[in-house]
């Protein structure tokens, strides 16, 4: 089956990342393909690659970045970001903080930048989009 | 590319948390992709279109005027459940009057309103094939 996800909530604060992490993880197990991971509202924080937590604690931007090299077929979970969700939240990829003139960017490189239009398609490609949060 | 049936879930109030303001905007995205929409309002998700909205004390966007532009992207099944309105002392009366022009009856000016009972809405909702919930 094509499954879609989209997160809702920011890391550590909600579980719903660590949930939607657990089933996708387990849907590409059971031979399912993901076909795109959407990250909308506070979401948009799990993508910073200026996360830092506890040792002992998961990383929950790194566990997202490892699996995007490892879909079922071996080709890559997409992992996109809402671009006016992460903007307002001081989310920026290299070309968004060049555009909006800001000295640095924070997005982890296994995520892209991307409109709401993806969350649409992502809902009339796949057999099931599946959401986490509040 | 195909067409499938979205229902957006509104349940919570316009202001004091963002999903009211990013749902408005993943329905706005949406109708370019010309699907069949359908909104929903319930729980505190009522107040999102309530009559004489106004933010000047609280700093906030008054975003309530986009509501209307709902007909004119073609989003004129808007269902308000009966149960969420009473429970909170309000009825029809106090809603906006959202509006959409019927171009199979000589664009006359119809109501997009329709309030429906909780187990209405379930019926609705089973014949859906994506169910975006903010």
């Amino acid at each position: 089956m094509k499954i879609s996800i989209q997160i809702n909530e920011g890391p550590y604060q909600h579980q719903a990342s660590d949930s939607a992490y657990q089933f996708t993880k387990a849907a590409i197990a059971k031979g399912h393909e993901i076909f795109r991971v959407f990250f909308y509202h506070d979401g948009v924080d799990n993508a910073s690659r200026f996360t830092v937590p506890p040792q002992d604690d998961r990383h929950i931007v790194n566990k997202w970045a490892e699996l995007g090299i490892k879909n079922a077929d071996g080709s890559d979970v997409e992992l996109v970001v809402c671009v006016a969700a992460a903007l307002r939240r001081g989310m920026l990829d290299e070309s968004e903080a060049s555009k909006n003139g800001i000295d640095g960017n924070n997005i982890h490189p296994a995520f892209r930048i991307s409109g709401l239009g993806q969350l649409i398609e992502a809902g009339i490609q796949s057999d099931r989009l599946v959401v986490f949060g509040d | 590319m195909s067409t499938k049936k979205f229902i957006y879930l509104n349940r919570k109030a316009p202001y004091g948390t963002v999903y009211a303001l990013e749902s408005l905007e993943v329905v706005l995205i949406a109708a370019a992709f010309e699907q069949d929409v359908s909104l929903a309002f319930i729980d505190d998700g009522v107040y999102q279109i309530i009559k004489g909205q106004n933010t000047d004390g609280i700093g906030m966007k008054n975003f309530s005027k986009t509501y209307h532009a709902l007909g004119d992207y073609d989003v004129n099944k808007i269902y308000v459940s009966a149960e969420s309105l009473e429970e909170r002392g309000l009825s029809v009366d106090d809603l906006m009057p959202l509006t959409y022009e019927d171009e199979d009856d000589d664009w006359a000016e119809k109501t997009s309103i329709k309030i429906i009972s909780n187990v209405q809405l379930t019926k609705i909702m089973s014949e859906q094939d994506v169910c975006l919930s903010f």
